[in-house]
């Protein structure tokens, strides 16, 4: 057994390093509050993947950054324009994004819900 | 220590022999975020099988009973309710959206004719009736055979109305909803073995409800810390065990398991039983810890054992020792040197389901490229199945894969790199009585049965 772990402490260490190589910021080590804060916000470990890099829009592919709307007409709207999804911001920016018309019930699209019957019940 | 490496086993495998029965779902490439199957439960008696998906939805299958006209049709299941449970939701006071995925599905003991399940999304849990309509009340006196009402004046006989047989209804009904108990997603709910209450588990939180109530629960586990700087730690999951009424387990992220006994206090903070295998501190690596944390824990049959899931194995521990598990199965060890790149994707982050046979002989979990991983406690053993469209003629025996590690391939064998990750089977599913097996491949539900069966 003693061989066993120590043949398996070197292929770990190897991917840790190959981490550290690629992303030098890492610093701090999962299990500190950041990291588990963040993923009490969406539920999900992937959020805390977020520090690898500087990109706001989503790291490697992953579906990263919880989405936070202004309020659920704002989040109404982004769910209209699903294709072109922003981040909405505070401060000046969020006026362009849910200033530009006052919306009434018929304009703000239905939250979606599923009225498609499961495929697996097909 | 049993079963290392990545898989296969010698001819003849356990002593089941795995055939394929039925494939459920779409065969399109193109799956729909909202078909994405994101939980698999049979009930107490195995007749019914639920599953939950991405999209809210719940299906539940029913086995067939034995019919001697067409005696290949024996044990397949087919649809027998299928219906939105749970819908999207915005949560106003911090603008967030909650998800109708369905995080769990837990049935209740059968009572009556109806059927029970509760059905859980990451905020809020529902109790669904299930029941058969096969009659029909004909002749009333107030209304018409279409519905319309008569006028009372022109009634000038009476009569009693008869049952008629109609066809087949199965209609679902939400009968409780118990909302607005948890801050953070739920990830386990666990029926007591009281029948009368059960436990929905968040990240920080365990509540304890009684069936019949649905404005107020107890809190049974807070490990929230009072500054959030403190957190180092989060609840994973957690179960009822499955006879005595007082015990329940919960899993950590740091790879421990915690035994409360409810008699001993009104908040089980502090644990009676503390299960946690010593680590060698010269091995730690970055990935230590994620790779440790449990992702699923389940009780045997028996309630002697428990077994957990954590990235790379499955181990089955001792209620009377907590010092170390009694097995530790490897489930794909090979994937330790890809580690880097599995942290890159997400995938460290998968989180895998774990279940018992009837007899808690045997084991299963899932890994990726649609592979299954099945130990056999008693003789040692293990295998590797996989769920796909290609060994998926009714009745034929599934081959054992094997995963190449090293230099040469062998025919039939895959390497490592050729792995597919997005194929990733998460949740399964185990007949209790029976050797039928339930497995969930992204949109797709599969099932198997043991030939001898």
């Amino acid at each position: 057994q003693d061989t066993q772990e120590k043949e398996g402490i070197l292929p770990e260490r190897a991917e840790e390093a190959k981490l550290k190589a690629k992303y030098p910021s890492l610093g701090h080590k999962p299990g500190g509050s950041d990291f588990l804060m963040k993923r009490l916000q969406k539920g999900v470990w992937g959020i805390i993947s977020y520090p690898l890099s500087l990109e706001p829009k989503g790291v490697l592919g992953m579906k990263s950054v919880e989405q936070k709307y202004f309020d659920s007409g704002d989040y109404n709207m982004a769910k209209a324009k699903m294709k072109n999804k922003q981040l909405p911001s505070a401060g000046p920016d969020k006026n362009l994004v849910t200033g530009d018309h006052i919306p009434t019930p018929q304009d703000l699209p239905q939250r979606k819900s599923s009225l498609v019957t499961s495929k697996l019940a097909g | 220590m049993a079963g290392a490496g990545g898989g296969g086993c010698p001819a003849g495998g356990n002593d089941f022999q795995w055939c394929f029965s039925q494939v459920k779902g779409a065969i399109d490439e193109d799956v729909a975020e909202a078909d994405i199957i994101s939980t698999v439960e049979f009930n107490y008696s195995g007749d019914l099988l639920a599953t939950g998906d991405k999209g809210g939805r719940v299906v539940i299958f029913q086995r067939e009973q034995e019919n001697k006209s067409r005696p290949h049709s024996r044990g397949e299941y087919n649809v027998y309710s299928t219906f939105q449970s749970h819908e999207p939701e915005f949560d106003y006071l911090k603008s967030l959206e909650i998800e109708e995925k369905i995080n769990k599905i837990r049935w209740l003991p059968q009572q009556n004719a109806a059927h029970f399940l509760l059905s859980t999304n990451d905020k809020t849990i529902k109790l669904w009736k299930i029941s058969e309509r096969d009659k029909r009340a004909e002749g009333y006196n107030l209304k018409d055979e279409d519905g319309r009402l008569r006028d009372p004046f022109r009634i000038t006989a009476l009569r009693v109305p008869i049952l008629k047989p109609m066809d087949l209804m199965v209609e679902a009904s939400p009968r409780r909803i118990f909302a607005n108990a948890h801050t953070y997603h739920i990830n386990s709910i666990s029926v007591n073995s009281d029948h009368e209450t059960y436990l929905s588990a968040d990240d920080l939180r365990i509540n304890l409800w009684h069936l019949e109530i649905t404005d107020r629960s107890f809190n049974i586990v807070d490990i929230k810390p009072a500054n959030m700087e403190e957190l180092t730690e989060v609840i994973t999951a957690a179960e009822f065990h499955p006879h005595q009424c007082n015990v329940f387990v919960y899993s950590s992220s740091k790879g421990t398991i915690r035994l409360c006994d409810m008699r001993s206090s009104a908040l089980c903070d502090r644990h009676s039983k503390f299960f946690e295998e010593p680590e060698d501190p010269s091995s730690r690596s970055f990935f230590s810890e994620i790779i440790s944390s449990i992702s699923d824990v389940k009780f045997s049959h028996s309630g002697r054992y428990m077994m957990t899931r954590d990235y790379l194995s499955v181990k089955v521990w001792d209620l009377n020792m907590e010092s170390r598990p009694v097995e530790t199965h490897q489930v794909h060890e090979y994937l330790r040197s890809k580690l880097c790149s599995l942290y890159e994707n997400d995938c460290i982050f998968d989180k895998f389901e774990c279940c018992w046979n009837g007899s808690d002989s045997a084991i299963m979990t899932g890994s990726y490229n649609n592979f299954f991983r099945m130990f056999d406690r008693d003789t040692r053993r293990d295998v590797t199945l996989e769920a796909s469209r290609e060994s998926s003629k009714p009745r034929a025996s599934l081959k054992p894969r094997k995963v190449c590690t090293g230099g040469k391939r062998k025919k039939d064998e895959i390497s490592v790199d050729s792995l597919d990750f997005n194929k990733k089977i998460l949740h399964t599913a185990w007949h209790p009585a029976d050797n039928v097996i339930a497995v969930a491949a992204t949109n797709n539900l599969y099932i198997f049965q043991d030939k001898i069966n």
